[in-house]
């Protein structure tokens, strides 16, 4: 890969995820000019900016997921590999977006194998799910149907489901914008928390300053910017 | 193996003196078993096709031919496919095997070389079909078979009259013109093409026109204009004062046959004399129905069983038709229980155990006695029919 | 560096890789769809392009097959000579719009007097029922009904009317065509009425009504001028295929319709199946002469259309607010009432004869009951039944994967059919059937295929997919698409979201889609007859051929044979998901 020795920068280990260059357009105007970003292990990042400017469509890129009524130029990286003409299976990009979106015919349990990679023994992945419902507090819902979940066990869940996956990345797509004050403080504690333990750099987009505070990382501000030239 | 087998059978046949024909026939058998027969034949009378269903069940369990009856609204519905299959050139494996068929429909098919044959007179039955006595067994609407269709069964064409409202049925076609005068709204007859209609017409024609014997030749050699000129008076008359007043009309015979039964009117055309006694034995008729014949006599004729000449299995349509000519099913078909249509055979010339089925025939309360029924006046030639139903078209049924 | 794009970057590893590389990635988009459109188009205007030609050379005296070798306008002066033909015109043109017209009232009256109401929702709930029952069968219901002789008089006399005797009064079959004309907007109703309720959701109706009413206009008013213009463009074309239905409808028109003389349909099937071979090319120039009928009524409509929007724009600018319309609320729910209750009634009606011993005017009920009819007819049953389950059934599948694949394409290309495809979707449901049926039926019996089941279901295809497309494209484009990107992102390949996620998730829309296409299917005569043959009778071809005599208890046996085959399709296609997701509350339906 010859993209490689590009993304490397100094701030701290090797960069997991990296933008080069992205832009994205939908028709003529252009909504995310010339990105460049590299996020390190564990490191966080928010990307800000008013509804309708571009910054969901950008997580949808960088998984692979973009709306053809868009487009878009420029590379991205995980762990050194470009990823940007991968399917968004083959990315390794977690992503959780403002609902849980737990696919409602499946069990809590069915929810989270759907997610584990194959490859595991049967035991293996009883294991892993028995793990992350206990990780979630949710021992002994395994066979719930997911609609009987409160708010915060099903956001839980989802994030669950999500990192079983084994992604390199976390994208977050304003996922607590949809809880209450309360819980959303404590399901944000829980993201960032294991999102640390397990080493993923995470790109936030929101509208909300205290999400952006508490993610404790740089904050870029698109859209905004661009309408105003000073 | 079966073949064989035909053969061992066919040797046994000629071994104890049969004829050549029997050798013939054991061939059609042997061929005709595991064929499938697609019978095209008129599907809107359900004691009819229980009768057709049950002919295919004999069928199949003693000869191993399977019969699919394709029920038509119209038989020329079948003889529009098998001209619609030749002209696209399709010489054999054709979609029909056997049609019920006669008059117009058997004229034009045998006019345009549509049919298979001749076949009839190596059919086993056939010695008994009484061609002397009955001669509309050789003779369809003065068109010679010439051995192109077997026969099947007579008809003549009768009235159903409700006893509750009519004491005295009329004797003529005038006096049925008095009758509706007096009794306005309570006559009807099947809309022409239906051939009940057609047949109804054709019996008016015989008795009006000047001279009967010019509608035994086809149209074109005779004076149509002449001929039918006191039809159309007679029809201006007698539509007003008909049901809905000539201006709707039954489909066909058992439409008929529902309004007689739902006592819209008093009189109804039929060309099965036990139709009545059957239908009261159904509970589809009133039991004060009854039957009659006009004096001088109504028309008759015979329906016939024919095989279009690209027909896929025609020994099993030559099988069926064998057997439809038993009489096993002949006397069964006499029975106004199952049909109540007169058999083509000689019953007195039946071997006694086939005599005693006929013998044993209840004809119910309401079918007229062959007596009774007098000799069947002869059927115009068909294009008298096409002529007449053009212009009654013309006439009745082109709108204001 | 700036202005290298990705695809640039991803170059230089040589023209194999990067094909091999193309390739996954169109692979893994969405296993090439690319095909599902066309192919869709293909199978469905095929037939109805190559049908229209093989019907219209032949009007022009072409058709090598039948010894037309040249081109003659000998088809067309027969046609014009033959008798009744210009009344026949006439009627086939004044019932369809009629029926078509008055239709379209009683649902637009309908809608403006009661949408939003619990009289509304308690009509919505037989809708169902109601759209699911073929056209035939409605018919019979309703001809016995209305018949001087019928269930109606039965149920009032002698005691009240005096009549011992049925009255000869003219109702079935007259020569206007009314009795036809009120079996028709007896079955467009619903199906209008269904278009219109699918339109609504999309047009904030209720919120708009509220505006308009807080300014002070009438319930009716409001609906008319406020939520009408919007929905009314959205329920143009099912219209127009009520209108081009109308016009050229046979089975509807043999059991109600005049017969001195009949529809222009009418005449032109009977002429199709004139053992005197010259008729088909007059046919074929009547088969013409309708598809013309039908584009000028078309033509007709929408200039009446215009000039009616024109009217309206200046009765909406008026201001007045129309508040004294209670008497026309009730006249509307009057005739949807009467229509929808004469429909359910007439069935009984049919439900009674098939168990009716004798049962005679003036009786109101058979003298004796019995299960006789059923034990005896049961064997006939069979074989059409066996062919409509299974036409059916096929019809219904191959139509709903392919809608589903045409959609699937969709959303992934991101490109929504316009209006012009809805138009060719609609296409089949516009062109007179008997218009391009002949042609078909010529096709078929070249290439041999007459008769065979394949081609009866092919023929209901093309029927029955653009309803089953209708159904299903609005839950389909609805889906939530995080579903699938979430699946993805999840590790799950194309295929696996697919069929994991997308379709259990769209299972219940699915199959009722198919359950519509099966009753579509079930209801087809003219394809059945024409692809059939003969040799593939259906419950409906042969309750057709039993209509215009035949026993009532038999025709009563097949109307509720007719009524329940689609009933439980809908069924399955309404409990199959309701049991497999009964412990999944997410998946129940929520209204």
């Amino acid at each position: 890969m010859t993209g490689g020795a590009e993304v490397s920068n100094g701030a701290g280990g090797a960069p997991v995820l990296g933008l080069r260059e992205v832009t994205v357009r939908l028709g003529s105007r252009v909504l995310i000019d010339r990105l460049s970003l590299d996020l390190a292990p564990g490191e966080t990042a928010t990307v800000m900016g008013p509804s309708g400017c571009g910054k969901s469509s950008l997580l949808a890129y960088i998984c692979g997921s973009l709306d053809p009524a868009f487009s878009a130029q420029g590379a991205v990286y995980v762990e050194g590999r470009e990823i940007t003409r991968l399917s968004p299976e083959d990315r390794r990009v977690g992503i959780l977006f403002q609902d849980d979106l737990l696919f409602p015919h499946m069990s809590v349990a069915e929810n989270l194998a759907f997610a584990i990679p194959p490859g595991l023994s049967r035991s293996e992945r009883r294991a892993l799910i028995a793990a992350a419902l206990a990780d979630a507090g949710l021992e002994g819902l395994g066979e719930r149907d997911t609609a009987t979940l409160s708010g915060g066990q099903r956001a839980r869940a989802a994030l669950m489901r999500t990192l079983l996956a084994r992604p390199a990345v976390l994208l977050l797509d304003e996922p607590f914008s949809k809880l209450d004050v309360d819980l959303r403080t404590r399901f944000r504690e829980f993201v960032f928390d294991h999102a640390r333990q397990e080493g993923l750099p995470v790109l936030m987009v929101t509208h909300d300053p205290t999400d952006a505070r508490h993610a404790d990382g740089r904050i870029i501000e698109i859209g905004a910017v661009k309408q105003t030239p000073e | 193996m079966k073949r064989l087998f035909a053969f061992a059978a066919a040797a046994l046949v000629v071994a104890t003196g049969a004829n050549a024909h029997a050798s013939d026939w054991s061939d059609t058998l042997a061929e005709a078993e595991g064929q499938t027969v697609y019978w095209n034949a008129w599907g809107g009378d359900d004691r009819i096709n229980a009768y057709i269903d049950w002919t295919a069940e004999r069928v199949e369990e003693r000869h191993g031919v399977e019969v699919v009856h394709v029920k038509l609204g119209d038989t020329a519905e079948a003889v529009s496919r098998v001209l619609a299959e030749k002209q696209a050139g399709r010489e054999e494996g054709g979609s029909v095997d056997l049609i019920w068929i006669n008059g117009e429909n058997f004229a034009a098919m045998k006019r345009q070389n549509l049919l298979h044959g001749p076949w009839v007179e190596d059919l086993p039955n056939f010695a008994y079909v009484d061609v002397d006595g009955k001669p509309t067994t050789t003779v369809d609407f003065t068109v010679p078979t010439d051995g192109l269709e077997a026969p099947w069964g007579m008809a003549q064409m009768v009235f159903m009259y409700e006893t509750a409202n009519v004491q005295d049925p009329p004797g003529s076609m005038h006096d049925l013109l008095a009758w509706a005068k007096a009794n306005p709204g309570r006559f009807t007859y099947p809309q022409p093409p239906d051939f009940l209609g057609t047949t109804f017409l054709k019996q008016a024609l015989i008795e009006l026109t000047p001279d009967g014997s010019v509608l035994q030749k086809p149209v074109e050699e005779a004076d149509f204009e002449a001929a039918s000129a006191p039809l159309w008076p007679y029809l201006d008359e007698l539509h007003p004062v008909m049901w809905r007043s000539g201006r709707v009309f039954p489909q066909n015979g058992p439409g008929q046959r529902r309004l007689l039964a739902d006592n819209e009117i008093d009189f109804a055309v039929s060309f099965h004399p036990a139709e009545a006694s059957g239908a009261i034995a159904d509970g589809e008729l009133p039991p004060t129905i009854r039957t009659f014949v006009l004096d001088g006599g109504t028309i008759g004729n015979t329906h016939f069983v024919a095989i279009p000449y690209n027909a896929s299995s025609k020994a099993g349509a030559k099988v069926l038709a064998n057997f439809l000519m038993s009489p096993e099913a002949q006397a069964r078909k006499q029975d106004p229980e199952h049909w109540g249509d007169f058999t083509v055979l000689d019953v007195a010339e039946l071997p006694p155990e086939a005599k005693q089925r006929f013998a044993a025939i209840d004809y119910g309360v309401a079918t007229l006695t062959p007596e009774e029924l007098g000799q069947p006046l002869l059927e115009p030639h068909p294009s008298w029919m096409e002529r007449i139903e053009l212009e009654w078209a013309r006439r009745y049924a082109a709108g204001q | 560096m700036s202005g290298l794009d990705a695809t640039q970057q991803a170059s230089r590893p040589g023209l194999l890789r990067r094909l091999a590389a193309r390739l996954r990635a169109r692979a893994s988009a969405g296993a090439g769809l690319g095909f599902a459109p066309r192919l869709t188009l293909l199978l469905l205007l095929g037939p109805v392009a190559a049908g229209l030609i093989g019907t219209a050379l032949p009007a022009f005296g072409y058709l090598p097959a039948l010894g037309g070798e040249g081109f003659t306008l000998a088809p067309w002066r027969a046609f014009l000579e033959a008798p009744g033909v210009s009344r026949a015109i006439v009627i086939s043109f004044t019932t369809g719009v009629l029926a078509s017209a008055v239709s379209l009232a009683i649902v637009v009256l309908f809608c403006a007097a009661w949408h939003g109401t619990r009289v509304f929702s308690a009509l919505q709930r037989l809708l169902s029922p109601l759209l699911s029952l073929p056209h035939a069968t409605v018919a019979f219901g309703l001809a016995f009904l209305i018949a001087p002789s019928g269930w109606l008089m039965r149920l009032v006399s002698p005691w009240a009317t005096g009549l011992e005797r049925p009255p000869d009064l003219i109702v079935v079959n007259d020569p206007a065509g009314l009795a036809l004309v009120a079996g028709l907007v007896v079955k467009e109703v619903p199906f209008l009425l269904l278009m219109t309720l699918a339109a609504l959701g999309q047009a904030e109706a209720a919120e708009r009504r509220t505006v308009a009413r807080s300014l002070g206009y009438g319930p009716m008013t409001a609906w008319l001028k406020g939520v009408l213009p919007v929905v009314y463009p959205q329920v143009r074309l099912p219209v127009f295929a009520v209108l081009a239905f109308s016009m050229s409808v046979v089975d509807v028109a043999l059991i109600l319709g005049p017969s001195t003389p009949p529809t222009l349909a009418v005449q032109l099937v009977k002429w199709f199946h004139d053992p005197d071979l010259a008729r088909r090319f007059v046919a074929s120039a009547g088969a013409v002469v309708q598809l013309g009928l039908v584009v000028a009524a078309i033509a007709l409509w929408w200039l009446v259309e215009r000039a009616v929007a024109r009217l309206g724009r200046l009765w909406i600018v008026s201001g007045r607010r129309g508040r004294g319309d209670l008497w026309l609320r009730l006249l509307a729910a009057g005739t949807v009432v009467l229509s929808f209750g004469s429909a359910l009634f007439g069935l009984l009606g049919m439900a009674v004869w098939s168990l009716a011993g004798f049962w005679r005017y003036p009786d109101a009920l058979p003298g004796s009951w019995t299960l006789a009819n059923w034990a005896r007819h049961a064997d006939e049953i069979a074989t059409p039944a066996v062919n409509t389950l299974t036409i059916g059934l096929a019809a219904a599948a191959v139509a709903a994967v392919l809608a589903v694949a045409c959609l699937e394409h969709e959303a992934q290309s991101g490109r929504r059919a316009g209006a012009r495809a809805l138009w060719l979707l609609y296409l089949p449901l516009l062109i007179p059937q008997i218009a391009f049926l002949f042609g078909a039926q010529v096709l078929l019996v070249t290439l041999r295929l007459d008769g065979w089941w394949l081609a009866v279901a092919w023929s209901h295809l093309v029927f029955v997919l653009p309803y089953v497309f209708l159904s299903l494209s609005d839950p389909y484009r609805s889906w939530d698409d995080r579903y699938a990107r979430s699946a993805r992102c999840l590790g799950a390949s194309w295929w696996r979201m697919f069929w994991r996620v997308k379709l259990p998730m769209l299972l219940r829309p699915i199959l009722i889609a198919a359950a519509v296409g099966f009753a579509v299917s079930a209801g087809l005569y003219l394809p059945t007859l024409f692809a059939g043959a003969g040799r593939t009778p259906t419950l409906l071809t042969e309750a057709i051929s039993l209509s215009a005599g035949g026993d009532r208890r038999i025709i009563g046996i097949y109307a509720i044979l007719q009524l329940v085959t689609p009933f439980i399709a809908f069924a399955l296609a309404l409990i199959t998901p309701a049991f497999v997701y009964r412990h999944r509350r997410g998946m129940q339906v929520t209204r």
